[in-house]
């Protein structure tokens, strides 16, 4: 019998903002344990929530950018449960009416595209971090109320990497967005693994499993490729799955069961009492979605169709959008798009890496650069002198025109004046001459290069050449 | 004798000087050593700290503050147990919070020190607000002082002692179901609870969020008007406090009642209304209609369903507010093999038998497949309450009643019978739920020499019409100048 799997995805993000969810502490990872506290986030006696406006926003602007429904009316509700990083042994989220629902993430899979559907994202805090010493324990609450958003993908994932791209292009519209900066290393994301498998054909779902504690997207599409065999070799085997939670092991490469339905908490959700729902105006919502940025996939695909340049060029533009933005500059009024995005690509890339200069601060205009690209093919200058423009144009910020005339670059195309340089090369080197008589066309090149070196590299290389040949056939 | 003392009596021989702060502070501390071993309003309190405070305003007074700028300049007002002041303990009247220090202050505490008021001690409680009768409190039962057999009334019962035999000039107190109104009327002084949202929560120990307020017991009308003006006001640290002005309560003091309509609830003619009682209110809203009021009969039909919903919600609340204390962060700490086992050993040795009740009861009514059953059918009939509430303010400026259908019962009378001791909130706990502001002034006493409370009830954010209505009929009484003789 076949089976297909199904794996839904529980994506938990950290929000970029300044200060926590409930309270002015700062959202900083790092820093010794316990110093980002106070009474509000360590759930002490008689303290209050009071929500993070800036949190909000960034909700609404991840639900615009997940194709998101992004309501009117929004409330917090309160996830009941004992445990020693919860504060306040509850969870602040949001059950039945949370800020953006519906929404859809589009990405590639191999050389397809593939759709994903968002149930929900909504707000919630994060919690403290346990960690365990010889003989007791400590928690830090710096992470606690941070604010978190828990992305619900609806379980239409068919693999393991399917999962991972899905995840992948979750982290890049996120962080396209600004809504957070997505480092793993840091726990900002982190995802929880929903997966069941049935025989082809089949329409009710099978026993769903959770996969928790997977610190990487590599690890998640890792234990999905462990966990989906497994559960279809236990059906094959004729034995029957059960629904539970279980642990990725990433040293052992498994997963292991760590509890079952049956110990299930009752989270006894109720409305949060101490806020009041969430009823964003138009106004509101019409300034958070004037925030929408351009999402990475239809960016990558409008630098193919509208400057029709490789998919491997569009990637970098849309990998560093500052570097991407400054293309489209230097290419508006431009023909040989390629041509510019080689420039910036390369020459300027490799210019502001090794002098440690931003995108914003560079000195030329960006139209500079397509003025050089018409030079070079309106055959003024040459290739090389090209190059030497550009430094110049980094350095001081002049332009293409001003160094061209200031130096003297201008390419020589005169024939007389280009014939003068070929017949002193050959006069002064008469041993290739002799060979080219016999037949070595190769040391062209060397007299090409000579004539190329007294001119300063002003001739026009093409010129010469066809000279030279005159020179030597006649 | 300073400590007998109102505010504005107080204030007005501070600006005269008359007397100092550090002498009304120092005859309050006497006071409480005087008589407070019987009484037990106070689970504790800082002498020195006082009479460091009292010091500040005296020489505040000598640099020319005046107390047209602070109100309560000099004045020794001390808080109930569950409100957090700075590196003072916060008990809840509780054994779990251990020797808890709060290291932050209260919106409340913080507006009542800009104001000049000396805070001090800290006011016995029923554990966590929860009780009608201060004999849930860790710290023993706060006694009658009009009968020491007695209960003083709960949850805020040491605040309502302390102000009624004069250990304080006035207290801070909190009300969820009748916790400030209820200790009031069985000790003989004036108890305010404001509308929700009024007053700031920040820093007051959650009961019951949606339904816990501050407010104020003191000794006459006037004093919980000024009391009011200074704790009021919205504070952006508590999200459903109200952006809304602060009006001066006192300004409707010293017109008449013409034209006030007062009505009275045909449902609160309920069984378990003592005859004592009944007569007491009755004459009192005679009295009012005397002074001009115009009274009649209203109807609020879903009263019966108040106490059930009440405890539905209360109790709900609670059970999630009180998670946090489990011996991890701060407070008393029983060790266990493993987080569960610390969680279950300190919560099942720091609480106390009717905070457990609650806990369980909240617990219980959150479950998966009860929700909808209880908690979601007590919302909506918490709504048709208000409702009840607000149609009848359409007819009626103010609702009179009762404070409490009894006058104080004695000590453990109740104490095995939790439903007998819900049931005598019937009249305060509707406010609460409705989200409007009561106040209790004291309008007689039993043939046993016990007090007797008035209640009136106002519109959301009407405080100042149940004050003027208050303050005229004690300006025509003078129930709330009695004072308990303490052997």
């Amino acid at each position: 019998m076949e089976y297909e799997t199904v794996i839904g995805l529980e994506t938990h993000v950290q929000l970029k903002t300044r200060s926590k969810m409930w309270c002015g502490c700062a959202n900083e990872y790092g820093v010794d344990p316990n110093s980002n506290v106070c009474p509000v986030c360590l759930g002490f006696p008689g303290s209050l929530p009071v929500p993070n406006a800036e949190a909000l926003r960034l909700t609404a602007l991840t639900g615009f950018l997940l194709n998101c429904e992004v309501p009117g009316l929004a409330k917090f509700d309160r996830k009941n449960y004992f445990y020693p990083d919860s504060s306040k042994n509850y969870q602040i989220t949001q059950l039945d009416l949370p800020s953006t629902r519906k929404g859809l993430v589009e990405f590639e899979l191999g050389d397809k595209m593939a759709q994903v559907r968002i149930t929900r994202a909504h707000l919630e805090e994060d919690v403290g971090k346990s960690t365990h010493f010889a003989d007791y324990s400590g928690v830090d609450f710096n992470r606690a109320g941070v604010p978190l958003l828990e992305i619900v993908s609806e379980p239409e994932i068919t693999s393991a990497d399917m999962a991972y791209e899905y995840l992948n292009a979750l982290k890049s519209i996120l962080e396209y967005g600004g809504v957070s900066d997505c480092d793993m290393e840091k726990g900002q994301v982190r995802c929880d693994v929903n997966v069941s498998v049935r025989p082809v054909g089949q329409s009710e779902l099978g026993e769903k499993i959770e996969i928790k504690n997977m610190n990487s997207f590599s690890g998640a599409r890792r234990a999905l490729q462990y966990e989906i065999p497994r559960q279809i070799g236990v059906l094959r085997a004729g034995g029957s799955l059960r629904q539970e939670t279980r642990r990725w092991d990433d040293v052992a490469g498994i997963t292991d069961s760590m509890r079952t339905k049956e110990d299930a908490h009752d989270y006894r959700y109720f409305p949060c009492p101490d806020l009041m729902p969430h009823t964003p105006s138009e106004e509101w919502h019409a300034e958070v979605r004037a925030c929408v940025v351009e999402l990475p996939l239809a960016r990558k695909q409008r630098f193919m169709s509208d400057y029709g340049l490789p998919a491997t060029d569009a990637e970098v533009f849309m990998n560093d959008t500052a570097l991407g933005d400054y293309f489209e500059k230097a290419a508006k009024g431009t023909k040989n798009f390629k041509a510019v995005a080689n420039w910036v690509m390369n020459n300027l890339q490799a210019k502001l890496v090794e002098s440690c200069v931003s995108v914003s601060n560079i000195k030329f205009s960006a139209s500079a650069i397509g003025e050089l690209v018409g030079f070079v093919e309106g055959g003024k200058i040459s290739s090389n002198i090209a190059q030497d423009v550009f430094g110049e144009m980094f350095e001081s910020g002049k332009s293409p025109a001003d160094i061209v005339a200031e130096k003297g670059l201008l390419q020589v195309s005169d024939t007389s004046e280009l014939e003068a340089f070929c017949r002193e090369a050959i006069e002064a080197n008469p041993g290739p001459e002799e060979d080219y008589r016999n037949g070595k066309e190769a040391v062209l090149n060397f007299l090409k290069g000579q004539v190329m070196k007294a001119s300063r590299g002003k001739a026009n290389p093409q010129l010469v050449g066809d000279l030279l040949k005159k020179i030597l056939s006649s | 004798m300073p400590h007998t003392l109102t505010i504005h009596e107080l204030t007005t021989q501070l600006a005269a000087r008359q007397l100092t702060a550090r002498e009304a502070t120092q005859a309050c501390l006497d006071r409480i050593t005087a008589v407070d071993e019987n009484l037990n309003a106070f689970i504790s309190h800082d002498a020195q700290d006082a009479l460091a405070q009292a010091a500040a305003a005296d020489a505040a007074i000598a640099n020319g503050a005046s107390h047209d700028e602070q109100p309560l300049l000099g004045v020794p007002i001390a808080i109930k147990d569950v409100i957090a002041v700075k590196n003072q303990p916060l008990t809840c009247g509780s054994k779990i919070l251990g020797d808890f220090i709060s290291p932050y202050e209260a919106t409340v505490i913080g507006k009542l020190r800009d104001a000049g008021a000396t805070i001090f001690g800290r006011l016995n409680m029923d554990e966590f607000a929860m009780g009608s009768s201060t004999e849930n409190s860790a710290f023993g039962p706060a006694r009658n002082p009009w009968d020491q057999e007695r209960i003083s009334g709960g949850s805020s019962g040491g605040s309502a002692v302390a102000v009624a035999v004069d250990e304080c000039i006035a207290a801070l107190g909190s009300d969820t179901g009748g916790s400030i109104r209820q200790p009031a009327a069985h000790c003989g002084c004036v108890g305010l609870k404001p509308t929700y949202g009024r007053v700031s929560r920040f820093g007051l120990v959650a009961y019951a969020s949606s339904l816990d307020q501050i407010g104020t017991l003191t000794k006459d009308t006037r004093d919980a008007a000024t009391m009011l003006n200074v704790i009021s006001g919205h504070d952006p640290r508590d999200s459903t406090s109200i952006q809304r002005d602060v009006p001066d309560y006192a300004s409707g003091f010293g017109e008449n009642l013409k034209g006030l309509k007062i009505g009275l609830p045909r449902e609160y003619q309920a069984a378990g209304l003592d005859p004592e009682v009944r007569d007491s209110v009755d004459a009192a809203i005679k009295q009012l209609g005397e002074l001009g009021a115009e009274v009649r009969e209203i109807s609020l039909p879903h009263t019966e369903y108040a106490v059930a919903t009440y405890y539905i919600i209360a109790t709900a609340e609670a059970s999630a507010n009180l998670a946090r204390f489990e011996g991890v962060r701060y407070g008393a700490r029983v060790e266990g093999s493993d987080p569960e086992s610390m969680n279950r050993a300190t919560r099942g040795a720091g609480f106390g038998e009717e905070v457990k009740r609650r806990i369980i009861l909240g617990t219980y009514v959150l479950s998966s497949g009860y929700y909808d059953a209880y908690y979601l059918r007590a919302q909506k009939v918490r709504t048709l309450i208000r409702e009840d509430f607000l149609k009848a303010f359409e007819e009626v400026d103010i609702i009179a009643s009762p404070t409490s259908p009894t006058a104080a019962f004695k000590i453990g009378e109740k104490a095995g019978d939790p439903l007998q001791m819900y049931l005598s909130d019937i009249y305060t706990i509707s406010a609460n739920l409705a989200s409007i502001c009561g106040i209790s002034v004291p309008c007689g006493f039993t043939s046993g020499n016990l007090p007797i409370g008035l209640q009136l009830l106002g519109r959301p954010f009407g405080e100042g019409k149940i004050l003027q209505a208050a303050h005229t009929y004690e300006q025509a009484t003078d129930w709330h100048t009695k004072r308990p003789t303490i052997n």
